[in-house]
Formats: structure tokens, sequence, C-alpha cells
């Protein structure tokens, strides 16, 4: 291809959160040449997003702390001079061949670019879950991850009178926000009980800032007079072209939906609901590094040692892509990763890189335990998945329900991509990206387990590809076209 | 397992589901074994193109048989595997192409395929979507294409019903020979059988090894790739003259790019890596062909397995010097045709005389040292 320029550096970081601006500054730090790559056009991931520059010029310093870690971790990695590449869509990545490391393909309005580097960090973050409920594709429906980017980086309301329901510190985090922006909650509807917020105490002890944040947004959401239904699941978002109500019931604690008592009922323009985030390892299943099914964690994970470095050499994984647990364990993996690159390339002396990693891995023991503790409020609920109705589409992109994805197991299928072959279910354009998860936990349950259940094979492109972006201008006489298949 | 089938079929594709299949039919207690699950190799990722006008000249007769088996799977599988009989068009855009195709085309016509040259603007009545720098076509009304992931559940609940044992993940390992019957190595125990049918695809030469055959088998690491559903831009089956490119619509609106661009991978790995500019590659092909395919997006590429031997022809019939054990598999384009060898490859095994256009697939020809027991 004429215009794929290959380029070169000592380590490419995929993804611009805090993992992925820590891992490249830490290594330009130490002597490697980093490049980072997201298409977004600024660093900060989902967490840290940059709002747009007018929003941040009129109104300074009112997007609480996040937004100033935010902008630290930008101006560190400034700093640090590693390379970036922003608004650049990774669509491949590879094991490059012949020489020794990977191979990443990126695509934007200037055509195609593959780059090479001996060591890749995979910085990917986490995808959200959001298991179905009958009404769950209705307009008005978003993801708790999706209201917090409306939110922080386009200062949209979700809608005016806004239901909050699903689990973890994204809840409370999207209902204190929404009322901060003049929004009303309608209420929030919490798979957790008291007492489950009260087991991750302990752990939320170790971020004593954190947990009054999150004890300031209950009080707020008392204070407000909002409902706060605790150990109760959203059973059906109601309305005829957008949602206008949603039906709830009370749970168990495993989510099970308990059907003989009474639904309630809650009027409201938009339904935000979030069942906690799963960890997107396509990369680092892509390349075959090894990876284990970790439900504490989120998923599935890729297998790391304390330096983030994964089954493959050269191939590391930092943030929540390598298990939930937050932002903070996030920056200090991503820290841990970018040393351990520089490290393992030659940049950085052992001993160096020993003085450095240590405090990292001290302060992540703590950013872990907080991070853990909040991830254990978001771990799958097998009841919850049990509950979702036979009628239930669980792949929105192609409308497979529930009920076809059981018949494909009883037919004979006994593993998610051969369910996938027989019913189309994760063939559309998203690609199993967001039923995957659910799809593996309802087939799981009949044929014993998500390792029996496995994963939808992750394959190129990594998103979606516009034809004309990936062909970009061409002369059919330059087309390698191969020698003609033998007659 | 002290039970002894009349056949146990290793490798459940397209070749071992369709000769498992007959085999039941006929009459015979079948076993049907595959180390993973029923047509997710080969014959579960393909293009499901259904042409003639990719079709080595010497498996025509059998890819039209096939073709009429295809488009009528709905009665004797019970399951239409999603086939969609349509008209082809192979296309050329330069000199140099417009003479190959009138090479190929003839050669086809010979063996019996149904295929007209025809201009540009003939190509592009036939087929609107088409680009207006096509110089000359190839044009079948014997094509199609069949969905090819739905192979495997077509051909389970047909094999079901007919009583034939599918043992999925049941890697077979080796073969010992014991009281007048093979015994089939599996790490859950032995299968044992009168005879065996090895239907490996790619793995043909690790299968004829453990009988002490040495017949080397080269793997074709496959590229495709899918855009998402699209508004109508094609109604045909589209290829060019060398057989780079393969095209097709599904009724859902997606678009299958194909023609056989490589990636990475082998034999023991399996699939490994798109290779990027080959992705590339294939797409500008499609775009050229059809100008509508720049609206859409990728959603994914993928790889296949696909086998071929020295001469490119099939390997089907005995193994030379063991007793009991036959072959069938590395079929050019062998989801079209495996159809009609299998099942001739069955009636074989039950006792009809072997078809004498597969009598020339001997795997005798392709042995590479004497190792036989
Ligand atoms: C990407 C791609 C696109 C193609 N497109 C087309 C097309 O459009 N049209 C067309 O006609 N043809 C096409 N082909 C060719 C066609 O798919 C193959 O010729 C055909 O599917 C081969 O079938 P098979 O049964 O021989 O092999 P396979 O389908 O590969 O089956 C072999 C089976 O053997 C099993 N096996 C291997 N080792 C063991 C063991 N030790 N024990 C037990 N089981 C074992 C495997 O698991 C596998 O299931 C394509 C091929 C590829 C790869």
């Amino acid at each position: 291809m004429t215009e794929t320029i290959a380029s070169r550096a000592d380590v490419i970081v995929l993804g611009g959160g805090p993992a992925g601006m820590c891992a490249a500054s830490a290594a330009a730090r130490a002597g490697s040449d980093s490049l980072l790559i997201d298409e977004n056009s600024q660093g900060g991931g989902q967490v840290y997003r940059a709002p747009p520059a007018a929003f941040a010029e009129t109104s300074p310093g009112a997007f609480g702390p996040d937004h100033a870690i935010g902008a630290s971790l930008r101006l560190a990695l400034a700093d640090s001079g590693a390379r970036t590449a922003f608004g650049c869509r990774a669509w491949s990545v590879s094991r490059d061949v012949g020489g020794a490391g990977f191979r990443v393909d990126v695509c934007d309005d200037n055509g195609l670019k593959a780059w090479r580097a001996p060591a890749l960090v995979v910085a990917t973050g986490a995808t959200e879950r959001v298991l179905p409920f009958p009404g769950w594709t209705l307009p008005g429906v978003h993801g708790l991850a999706a209201a917090t980017v409306m939110l922080k980086a386009q200062k949209l309301l979700p809608g005016e009178r806004v239901a909050v329901a699903g689990c973890g510190p994204l809840l409370l985090a999207v209902a204190a926000g929404i009322a901060k922006a003049g929004g009303k909650v309608a209420g929030v509807i919490d798979l957790a009980s008291v007492s489950d917020w009260l087991r991750v105490l302990p752990g939320a002890l170790s971020r004593p800032d954190l947990l009054a944040r999150g004890a300031a947004w209950v009080a707020g959401i008392a204070a407000a007079g909002t409902p706060y239904l605790r150990r109760h699941a959203v059973t059906a978002a109601l309305g005829d072209d957008r949602v206008s109500a949603i039906a709830l019931s009370p749970v168990a604690a495993d989510g099970t939906v308990d059907r003989a008592s009474q639904p309630l009922r809650i009027d409201c323009d938009a339904l935000v609901i979030g069942h906690g985030l799963v960890p997107n390892c396509d990369v680092t299943r892509i390349l075959g590094a090894t990876h284990r099914y970790a439900p504490a964690d989120g998923g599935w994970i890729a297998v790391r040692d304390g330096d983030m470095r994964t089954s493959i050499p050269g191939l590391y994984m930092a943030g929540d892509g390598g298990g939930i647990s937050g932002a903070a364990a996030a920056a200090l993996q991503g820290e841990l990763a970018g040393l351990a690159a520089a490290r393992d390339l030659g940049a950085l002396a052992a001993q160096r890189h020993l003085d450095l990693a240590a405090p990292l891995r001290r302060r992540l023991g703590r950013a872990m335990r907080f991070g853990r503790a909040m991830a254990g409020l978001m771990v799958e609920r097998p009841g919850l998945v049990a509950s979702i109705p036979a009628e239930t589409p669980v792949c929105r992109c192609e409308d497979v329900t529930r009920a076809e994805i059981d018949q494909a197991v009883a037919e004979g299928a006994r593993e998610v991509n051969q369910v996938k072959a027989w019913t189309r279910c994760g063939m559309g354009p998203c690609q199993g990206r967001m039923c995957g998860d659910t799809v593996a936990a309802v087939v799981a349950r009949l044929v014993g387990g998500r390792s029996a259940a496995g994963a939808f094979t992750a394959r190129v492109p990594l998103r979606p590809v516009p034809t004309a972006q990936l062909i970009g201008s061409f002369d059919y006489a330059d087309i390698p076209i191969p020698r003609p298949a033998p007659l | 397992m002290t039970t002894v089938l009349d056949v146990a079929v290793v490798g459940a594709g397209i070749n071992g589901a369709t000769a498992a299949l007959f085999l039941a039919r006929g009459g015979m207690r079948v076993a049907l074994l595959d180390r993973g699950q029923i047509c997710r190799q080969a014959s579960g990722v393909n293009a499901g193109t259904l042409t003639m006008q990719m079709t080595r000249r010497a498996l025509i007769p059998f890819a039209l048989e096939a073709h009429a088996m295809w488009a009528s799977a709905a009665e004797w599988l019970g399951h239409d595997v999603g086939v969609v009989v349509c008209d082809g068009l192979s296309l050329a855009f330069t000199d140099g192409e417009a003479q190959l195709l009138s090479e190929r085309v003839a050669a086809r016509r010979e063996a019996g395929a149904p295929i007209d040259l025809v201009d540009g603007k003939r190509a592009q009545a036939i087929e609107p979507g088409v680009s207006d720098k096509v110089l000359l076509a190839g044009h079948c009304k014997v094509d199609g294409y069949a969905n090819a992931y739905l192979t495997g559940l077509a051909f389970r609940r047909a094999l079901e019903r007919e009583g034939v044992a599918i043992m999925e993940n049941r890697p077979v390992t080796g073969a010992d020979r014991a009281q007048g019957a093979w015994a089939l190595l599996t790490p859950e125990g032995t299968i044992r059988a009168k005879r065996v049918v090895l239907a490996g695809g790619v793995w043909l030469e690790d299968m004829a090894s453990w009988f002490g055959c040495a017949i080397p088998i080269k793997v074709l690491i496959n590229q495709l790739a899918v855009t998402e559903r699209m508004p109508v831009a094609m109604r045909t089956v589209l290829g060019i003259a060398s057989g780079l490119l393969s095209l097709k619509q599904y009724p859902h609106g997606t678009v299958v790019i194909g023609g056989g661009w490589q990636g990475l991978g082998d034999r023991v790995a399996g699939p490994r890596a798109v290779i990027p500019e080959n992705l590339v590659g294939n797409v500008r092909l499609a775009c050229h062909a059809v100008p509508a395919l720049e609206r859409s997006r990728i959603v994914r590429a993928w790889l296949g397995l696909e086998a071929e031997t020295a001469d490119a022809l099939p390997a089907v019939g005995a193994l030379p010097g063991v007793e009991d054990v036959a072959m069938v598999g590395s079929i050019h384009s062998g989801y079209t045709s495996g159809l009609s060898i299998a099942r001739h490859f069955a009636r074989w095994l039950l006792g009809a005389p072997l078809h004498p256009g597969i009598a020339a697939f001997d795997p005798a020809r392709l042995v590479v040292r004497p190792g036989a027991r």
C-alpha cells in the first residue's frame, strides 16, 4: 500500500484514559520513544474526559475534582515527551511479521498508517454491561457510562425526569451529576442493599476522600427527596416511541427478580441504567494472550504479572481492561506498565526500575482495595441474568431474543460462537461488544459455566471502519492482486 | 466402547458431514467425530459462494451437480442453509484480465459450465450495481450462495434424524488395528469401527500419517470481510477473472467480501492474523467492482484454513496400502463441490462403482514416500 507509511516507536500505548496516559508518560520519562493512540481528540478516557474547549473556557473549575486530575494527567503527558496520535482510529493489531513486536494499523482523515513497536501497552478500559429487560431498546434508555459522557463532555441532561438504575458507584455519581446540572432525578433504583454497601466499606476506607464524596452524593439524593429503592431492579421500560415510565420489582441478593410482588411504577422521560463494567480485552485476545474468567474483576481478563506483563513478551495490559479496579488504580497500573516496558527494552536499568516501581506498587495496593470494593458492587448477578424474559432481545443489533439463544443451545450449540452462527446474535455493527457478555452469561447457565460457554472470538477491525476511509484513493493498477488461482 | 461401528468419519466439515449423512441413509451405523464442533472450520466460516466461475475445470461436473443439491437442500437436508440462487458475473477490467477471462470461460464451458461472455454494458444491465469500468464479463445463470455459518445447524439436525452419533470435542490422536477393525484413539476412549473415513480438511495430512501415509497438504489462509447491513447494492454473485474477488449481498443486507487473499496462520496454531494490506487490497477490488460499497462500514474480518494438494486437485478414495481407510477432501471451492463429491464417495463405500471422474482424485498419486503398513 503506497499510503501505508510504516512508523516506529519503542512503546505504543493503545487507549488514552488514565492508564494509557500514565503508561505513555512513564515510558517516555524513562527514555523510551512512546506513542499514545486514541480516537478521541484529547487524553482523558471515560473518567477524565476533557470537556470541549468552549465549556472549559467559560466555566473553569466547574468540573469537579475529576477534571483537575484529568487536566494534570494531560499536562504530565505533554511534559513527558511522549508522542500522541489523537483522533486516530486503531483498527487492527497484529504481531509484526518478521520483526519482533507489534503492529497497530490506524486510519484517520489523512489515510492509513501502520505503527510498529517492540512493546505494546493495551489500556482499552471497560465497556458497560446492561442486562436486557423489556423495553431496553426504547429511545430514552441510556447506559450509565453514556450518561456520564453526556454530562461531562456535552453538559447535556438525558431527560427532564430521569430514573437512574443499576449498581455500583456510577449509579450515585450519575444521580448526583444530574441533580447538580439542574435535572430532576425521578428515582434511584439500586440492585444493592444497605448491607451490600456496608460490606464494601472496609475496602472503601482506603480512600476516605472518595468515600466522603460518595456519602455526599447519597445525602444529596436523600435531601432532594428523591425515592431511593434498594434491592430493586427495573423490569421494564414502558412507552410507545420513547420511555415514559419504568416498572420495578424487588430482587434477591443474586438479582433474581421477585415476580410475586406487585411491580412499582415510576414516571420518567429517560432511564439511565448500567449493571457494571466489563473489561475490554479485545486487543489482548486478538493477539493471543492467555486469559481467565474472573467474575470479581468483571469478566475475562488477561493473565498479568505485578508489572502488567501479559503472557506475551512485550505486551502489557493496564487499567480496567485488565480487571475493573477504577481510575486511581488504572493510572498506577499504567505507570507500572510504562516503566516495565522501558525496562524490558533496556531503556531503564533494573535497579532504577525497582526504585521507581516500589512506591507505585504500594500505592497501587491501596488504590486496588478501593477499586476492588467498588467492583464488588458491579459483579454480574446470575439471578438477574436468569430473570431475562424469553421474548426480550439480548442482541439488539440483530434482534435475537433470549428464547432464540436458549433454542440454539437446546439444538446442540455448546459455546457462544456456535450460538452466534446459528442465531446471528453478535453479528451486527457492534459485533457483540455490547451483548457478548450477556450472551455468554445466558449460555453459561445452560452449558455448565463461563469457561465452557467461552467468549465471542475477537477480530479486527477493532471498531467498524468506514469503507471509504479504509480504501482511500487508489489506482486499480496499483492494487497488488495476487496471482490467479489455478484453473 | 465395545460396539463396532460400520464407519467412523473423522472430521465434521462439509465433506465428513455429507459422507456421514449418506452412509447412514445407506443403512450403515455411523459415528461422526470432530475435535471441535460440527462445521466450525472451513465449512462454517467460508464465503458460501456456489459459483462455477471460481471452480476448477476438472470439478465443473461436480459443482453443477452440487449446485442443484444446494438449491434443493430444504428437501433432502431439511434446511435451506440460506441458499439464494442468482446470476453470477466474473469481471474483467483490463485487457489482460479480458484475455484471461476469455480463456477461462472457454475452458469452463468445455467442461460443461453454461457461461457466456458479455460486454460491460450487458454486465451492467444484468447487475446495475457493477461499475462502468467493466470491459468484459463471464455471465452464468447457475450461481448463488449459501449462508455458510448455518451449515452446522442444518447438518446437525439431519444427522440426528438419521441416527448418526455426533461426537463433538473428540479429537482423534491416532489409530490401531485390532480384531479386524480400527480403533480410533481419543482422550475419552477408543471408538471402534470396521471402516474409517478421513475428512479432516487441512488436517488430512496429520490424519493420513496415523496410518503411515505421507500426503502433503498445503494450507491456504483465506481472509474474508463483511460490511454492516446496507441498502441494496447488488443482487448477483460477483468475481473477477483472476478469481481474487468474491462478492455477494445477503438478504439481510450485509456484503461478504472475499476471493482468497491470504492472512497469517498455520495448521497447528490455526488462523493467526488478518494482513491489513491484503484486507485493504481486497476491499479496494470490491469497491472498484461495486462503487456503492464505499458507503458501507467494514465490521469484521476473519480467516479460514483451506486445503490444497500438490496438484491442487482433490484427494478422494482409498488410502494406498491401508485396509478399510479412505479419505475425502482438499477440494478447491470445496464448499460447493464437496456436497456432490462426498455423496459419490459415500455411494462408493456403500458398494457402488466409483464415479470415473472421482477415480482421477485417487490419493495414491499424492503419497510422497511409501510408508503404508
Ligand atoms: C475463508 C474461506 C472461504 C472459502 N470460500 C469458499 C466459497 O465461497 N465457496 C466454496 O465452494 N468454497 C469455499 N472455500 C472452501 C471450502 O470452505 C472448503 O473446501 C470446505 O469447507 C472444506 O471442507 P472439509 O470438510 O474438507 O474441511 P473442514 O470444514 O475444515 O473440516 C475438517 C474438520 O476436521 C476436524 N479435525 C481436524 N483434525 C481432527 C482430529 N484430529 N480429530 C477429529 N477431528 C479433526 C476439524 O475440526 C474440522 O471440523 C473457502 C474456504 C475458506 C477457508
